[in-house]
């Protein structure tokens, strides 16, 4: 019975233990693997990210210039950061937000 | 003799997470005999090793389960790595040590929430899951992912964990061991869980021996097996108990479970004092790997083993897991036998079910 009153008791006074999401924005760690980014200017369309990439959502074209990854195909694994020999990739821990078509990024070089 | 009817439970049911079917035959409100139909999910992994490349692949052998996603990949490079003769980083094998002993205590929480749940103790289930938020957070510090890791590769680990997070991990610990105790007490003192689990669902120690349970489900029924003493990983170099109970009813199970959290824990503070501080985390991969192995390691539910046979090529000839809950279904049926109807859903949970693992 006591431990009952001081579990309410504590439970009225703390502070909730999640986060009121949408009002308050939540900060992920840096480590956090978010969603893939690109600095186009310095690929060189190798394709070894397209390759490696588990579920292909990486499509690439040396001849027309650009680098297209389709988000919601993307499982983010890292590798195509890990495996880019300019390191042009990297993963950011921003989220990719919910949508209901497919999200197709694409990326050239003008 | 009472009437008999054939009550279809799942594949969606209120209690249970995941899809699998059971036929109830009952007489009266007893099961006599429940027929399992399993295929809901099944995926196709282990055909896809044949057009991934290996080292590729381990991202999708983390993807066979979400709550023991780290283990699934640790087994698989444990396989490959024994195929190529790599030997991993000793500071890497504390490193998936860590992770491997985190999954367990977050699994084991879920589970201990979702047993709560299913006996309509709601504000336990969120006491358990806020819990397990904390264990979540941390992976989301150490690793980048809350539930897929990415972190273990073969030949070692991807990212290290430096002093000062080590010691986050180490404080975090220690206030989930102290809101544990206090959780403790509430499942295994408090009436309403003892009258609701108690008595139900006996397995016996030579069923569970003879149908071949493993895990928490057969330790809870006697039997000392623990996959961990086998040494492999930074297992040798930690100490820890094999956590038992006689009784084999779903009140041991729980018992059990429960205690290797503390274990798990105790565990991790081993390693963190004694993890080797050099900088090497992951050994190159050279060459192809040709040969065949088991891994055999001890995941939250049970041993799994992982097959896997390479060609000399990229691609793998064959991979196979046989999981520790497809190992505990025939026990599972077993306890179903002359239980309750009211029973079956606390039953089924308390092998502490994953199915995406057995249908792969």
């Amino acid at each position: 019975m006591f431990s009952m009153v001081k579990t309410v008791l504590l439970s009225m006074f703390k502070r909730p233990s999640t986060v009121s999401y949408p009002q308050k924005a939540k900060i992920n760690d840096p480590l956090v693997r978010g969603q893939v980014t690109i600095a186009i200017e310095a690929c060189i369309f190798c394709g070894i990210c397209g390759r490696k990439c588990p579920t292909n959502a990486i499509e690439i074209s040396k001849a027309e210039a650009f680098w297209q990854i389709e988000r919601f195909n993307c499982i983010q694994c890292g590798c195509c950061a890990e495996v880019c020999p300019k390191k042009c990739l990297a993963m950011s821990s921003e989220l990719t937000g919910a949508s209901a078509e497919q999200r197709k990024d694409k990326y050239s070089r003008a | 003799m009472g009437k008999r009817t054939i009550v279809p439970f799942g594949p969606q049911h209120p209690v249970l997470p995941e899809p699998i079917h059971l036929d109830l035959a009952l007489e009266d409100e007893t099961v006599i005999e429940a027929i399992p139909s399993i295929g809901f999910v099944h995926r196709g992994l282990e055909k896809l090793v044949e057009k991934k490349d290996f080292q590729e692949y381990t991202y999708v052998a983390e993807r066979i389960c979400g709550i023991c996603s780290f283990m699934h990949g640790m087994g698989y490079c444990m396989a490959v790595e024994n195929i190529m003769s790599l030997t991993v980083p000793d500071r890497a094998e504390f490193l998936r040590t860590i992770w491997a002993e985190l999954s367990r205590i977050h699994s084991h929480l879920l589970w201990l929430g979702l047993l709560a749940d299913s006996i309509g103790f709601e504000s336990l289930f969120m006491h358990c899951w806020r819990m397990r938020e904390q264990i979540l957070d941390l992976f989301d510090m150490t690793t980048g992912g809350r539930v897929i890791f990415s972190v273990c590769k073969i030949g070692g680990v991807r990212k290290d964990i430096d002093e000062e997070k080590l010691k986050r991990i180490v404080d975090v610990l220690n206030n989930i061991e102290d809101e544990l105790r206090s959780l403790t007490s509430v499942f295994l003192e408090e009436q309403s869980i003892k009258g609701r689990l108690s008595g139900v669902g006996v397995l016996s120690q030579a069923d569970a021996f003879g149908l071949g349970a493993v895990g928490p489900m057969a330790r809870a029924s006697g039997i000392v097996t623990d996959t961990r003493t086998l040494g492999y990983s930074a297992y040798p170099h930690v100490k820890f108990n094999i956590i038992t109970a006689q009784e084999g009813d779903c009140f041991a199970r729980t018992k059990v479970r429960i205690e290797e959290i503390f274990e798990a824990i105790s565990i991790i503070r081993q390693c963190a004092a004694l993890i080797p501080s050099d900088t090497l985390i992951a050994e190159p991969v050279k060459g192809l790997p040709k040969g065949e192995y088991f891994a055999r390691l001890e995941q939250p539910r049970g041993e799994v083993i992982y097959y896997v046979k390479a060609n000399g090529t990229k691609f793998l000839d064959r991979m196979r897991v046989r999981t520790p809950t497809f190992a505990n279904l025939p026990a599972l049926l077993q306890t179903l036998k002359g239980s309750e109807l009211a029973d079956v859903p606390v039953l089924v949970l308390t092998i502490d079910p994953c199915i995406s693992c057995t249908e792969r």
